[in-house]
């Protein structure tokens, strides 16, 4: 059986390879197969996979990567994923991508989907629309309508359909992914001093890359080692970290995060791997079960209408509640519209729950720690002044 | 000095008639409670207004209010306010001038408070920020909010399931709830009668800013342009009002055509067109004159703009159509401007660099807006490689006049100018060489 440590080690490397050499082979290793980029939050894995692709995450360069040509399509106003997207794509390191989807979260990322058509006009690129509105009848239809045009093209990079049958099995496979996702979550929440976060983020991030069985098998093995392993319990602070479900925050700050005195319970960066809540139901028509599970049984983001003003918000104060964590730290990329927008409106919905918080920006290739440390050290000592009164 | 002042005969008959509409409106806004009108606050791209004058409710704009704010130099103050509330620096700044304006009583231009809203219809059209904003207005104002999700345009043209959403939409959320908010029942033959009326006003903007193909130029279709969109994009499109008002500015044109003039500028006439640009972005409001003058002051005069197309693209053929009112409704929310993708927007400047016979494209980027920033550079490449001819690129924002610094925007344009200058007597001695 491996080791906590022995798997971190390969989630380590797959998260700092760059030329993303796992995708590569995995492409190589049959022919047929595809590749599909994905940026944050949320496009439907399962279709890439019944339709024989690897979808693959991206996610930016993180503070790896030097970005010369990305910052010459960008303003200073601008945030870092982008750039460091486009680096990539310029430096050929995603060469072997046969498409590329842009789901609808921001007007950046909207925008980055017209220029990829233009910059690499081999590359099947698609920007991905999810419906705002939540009846079955009408945002239901056009999701429906939607994954079909997805399929389709999907289908066309394959050369032959893609059936329904595929799509369950995939549903199927990514249903368990979700439910493992689910349950290293759950361990963290009930003993983070066993499952840290900064180990989670690249167990998830591996989730990225990796093909879902592999996946599947990886949170599995971690699971396992986790229960075999006895690590030391810290008296920290327990907070949820939210509005980094876009550009990720560099690993370091995830450890400072940690080292300050805090445990993360919760946190948004990868809402891809847990959105539907529960699984996706099988029987009966696949893309209308997958609409369906987008419609009323997933998470939450800026990126999400929400209709009923009453609720707005709530579904924070619900994870602090669900993950038992004493306060919120909103880490959000500089210059991110979704996630600085939405802050007052969530921060207001915590005062009114008592619930303390703390925010700060950063760039996925911040450098200087010590700033956000000494920030969620004070957050975790004032959290425990407070439980102690 | 390449101005001379403006004659009452050139500045009568649409301008007047503009700011009666306008001060119309701002009263009608200004007694809403007392008159027990409703009120639709709304957004100019993806803007309904044949829709909301079938229930008889007034229209209120916070974009038209933030521009509003911007040039009456109020936006700075509002928007520290807001960033003193909480808000991020990094936002749009139409946003933090309205939340901050509301939060100091929200007053309309004529010193009067603007009415709460009974509904705001958030037409989601082309601008991530909208859904933010009006869930920030629906939180100070906790009234009825109808959200219209318009998809994009990622494959550079609309689907026709997306035009079949937005028509469900409307019939099963919007017109629901506009009934509920103004106690009016729904009549599409009034819908239809509006269309009629709008499409009358589209033909002649349409003849207006395609008047700046002539040489010179009768007009200023970017810094004059924002004056002649003003009626069709916010309050009064779909009104005999409007449509007398683009009436009006036609023939006003057509006199400026014939006596071969060129535009008309706060210091009066412009006399010699020694430039033609095509602007892209929105323009600057808290310095808009000066903004302006750097450009009449060289004999810049801007012959095609895209943000005179946020509220519709209408010289690219499209009409509100009586015959399909609803379809037509959603055919014009799917192609506003900033909800057509990216190769589009590029094609669109292309074309006008083209037809409008330019010397290049000039690119405002707005610090606050992602919608229209994000992928600036590339587009200005693109139209650089594709037309031969030279661009630049400018930043300044919108109402936040902390991000407007006139000696750097002046020497932009000087040299952008000079540039233009360079190429031209590059392009004539080769001529003479050949
Ligand atoms: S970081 Fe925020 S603004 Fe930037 S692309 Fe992602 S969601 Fe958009
Ligand atoms: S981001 Fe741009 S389009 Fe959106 S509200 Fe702000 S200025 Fe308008």
């Amino acid at each position: 059986m491996s080791t906590t440590a022995e798997i971190i080690s390969r989630c380590q490397t797959l998260f700092e390879d760059l030329t993303f050499s796992y995708a590569r082979e995995w492409k190589a290793a049959m022919p047929g197969r595809s590749v599909v980029g994905y940026m944050p939050f949320y496009v439907p894995r399962e279709l890439i996979h019944a339709a024989g692709g690897l979808p693959l995450g991206i996610l930016g360069g993180g503070d790896q990567l030097e970005v010369i040509h990305g910052d010459a399509y960008y303003q200073s106003y601008i945030c870092r994923i982008p750039r460091s997207t486009i680096e990539l794509g310029v430096m050929g390191r995603l060469d072997f991508v046969d498409a590329m989807l842009f789901p609808s979260i921001c007007d950046v990322i909207r925008n980055l989907s017209g220029m990829w058509k233009i910059m690499f006009p081999k590359v099947k690129s698609r920007y991905f629309d999810v419906p705002q509105n939540y009846q079955d009848n009408v945002g239901g239809e056009f999701y429906i309508n939607e994954l079909k045009e997805l399929r389709d093209m999907l289908a066309e990079i394959r050369g032959t359909d893609v059936t329904d049958e595929e799509i369950r099995g995939s549903i199927k496979l990514f249903n368990e992914n979700r439910r493992l996702v689910r349950e290293v979550y759950a361990a963290r929440m009930k003993q983070p001093w066993q499952v840290p976060s900064s180990e989670i983020y690249l167990l998830m991030r591996a989730g990225m890359i990796l093909a879902v069985e592999e996946h599947n098998r990886l949170l599995g093995d971690y699971l396992a080692a986790v229960a075999a392993e006895d690590r030391p319990r810290r008296d920290n602070a327990r907070v949820l970290v939210t509005g980094a479900f876009c550009e990720q925050p560099p690993l370091n700050l995830i450890k400072s995060i940690e080292l300050a005195g805090c445990y993360i319970v919760d946190d948004d960066f990868m809402l891809v791997n847990r959105w539907e809540r529960s699984d996706v139901a099988i029987d009966g028509d696949p893309l209308q079960n997958l609409a369906s599970a987008y419609l009323h049984n997933s998470g939450n983001t800026s990126a999400k209408y929400e209709p009923d003003q009453a609720k707005k918000g709530l579904y924070l104060v619900d994870a602090v509640k669900r993950s038992a964590a004493e306060g919120v730290i909103f880490a959000a990329p500089s210059f991110c519209d979704p996630a600085l927008l939405e802050r007052p409106m969530l921060q207001s919905v915590l005062a009114a729950h008592g619930i303390p918080y703390i925010g700060f920006k950063y760039a996925e290739n911040s450098g200087q720690m010590q700033p956000i440390r000494e920030q969620a050290g004070t957050f975790a000592d004032s959290i425990k002044l407070w439980s102690d009164q | 000095m390449s101005a001379t002042p403006v004659s009452d005969a050139v500045k009568e008959a649409s301008m007047l008639k503009q700011k009666e509409m306008i001060a119309a409106n701002y009263e009608q806004l200004a007694t809403a409670r007392e008159t027990g009108r409703k009120v639709a606050s709304t957004f100019v791209p993806g803007n309904l207004n044949e829709l909301i004058m079938c229930f008889d409710m007034v229209n209120n704009l916070p974009e038209i209010n933030a521009i509003q704010n911007g040039m009456r130099k109020k936006s700075g103050g509002y928007i520290m306010e807001a960033e003193k509330r909480g808000h991020s620096e990094d936002v749009c700044t139409y946003v933090k001038a309205d939340l901050g304006s509301l939060a100091k009583g929200s007053l309309g231009p004529d010193g009067r408070p603007l009415p709460e809203p009974d509904l705001l219809l958030l037409s989601y059209t082309g601008c991530f920020t909208f859904m933010k904003w009006f869930e920030l207005l629906r939180q100070q104002y906790k009234c009825e909010t109808a959200m219209l999700h318009v998809p994009y345009e990622g494959e550079g043209h609309s689907s026709k399931n997306m035009r079949d959403y937005v028509v469900k939409q409307l019939k099963e959320e919007i017109i629901p709830k506009l009934e509920r908010a103004s106690g009016v029942k729904f009549d599409i033959d009034r819908l239809r009668e509006n269309l009629r009326e709008s499409a009358k006003a589209e033909d002649d903007l349409v003849w207006v800013l395609e008047s700046a193909k002539h040489k010179p130029s009768p007009i200023d279709a970017y810094f004059g342009g924002v004056y002649y969109i003003g009626p069709i994009f916010t309050a009064f499109r779909g009104t005999p009002d409007a449509t007398e008002y683009y009436r009006l500015l036609r023939q006003e044109i057509e006199q400026r055509i014939a006596a071969k003039l060129g535009p008309i500028t706060p210091d009066g006439e412009m006399h010699e067109e020694r430039y033609r640009l095509v602007v892209e972005g929105p323009p600057n409001w808290t310095s808009f004159r000066d903004f302006w003058k750097m450009f009449y002051e060289e004999g810049a005069v801007v012959v095609a703009s895209t943000y005179t197309k946020v509220g519709g693209v209408y010289d690219l053929g499209f009409r509100h159509d009586p015959d399909h009112p609803l379809e037509s409704l959603a055919d014009y929310c799917l192609g506003c401007y900033t909800n057509r993708n990216l190769p589009s927007r590029i094609d669109i400047l292309e074309k006008y660099v083209n037809e409008y016979e330019a010397d290049g494209l000039l690119i405002n980027s707005i610090k606050s807006c992602n919608s229209f920033s994000a992928g600036q550079l590339l587009m200005l490449r693109e139209i650089e490689r594709r037309t031969g001819k030279p661009s630049a690129f400018i930043e300044t924002d919108l109402v936040d006049p902390r991000y407007f610094s006139p000696a750097n925007v002046k020497n932009r344009l000087e040299s952008y100018l000079q540039m233009i200058e360079q190429k031209r007597s590059g392009a004539t001695a080769s001529a003479a060489v050949a």
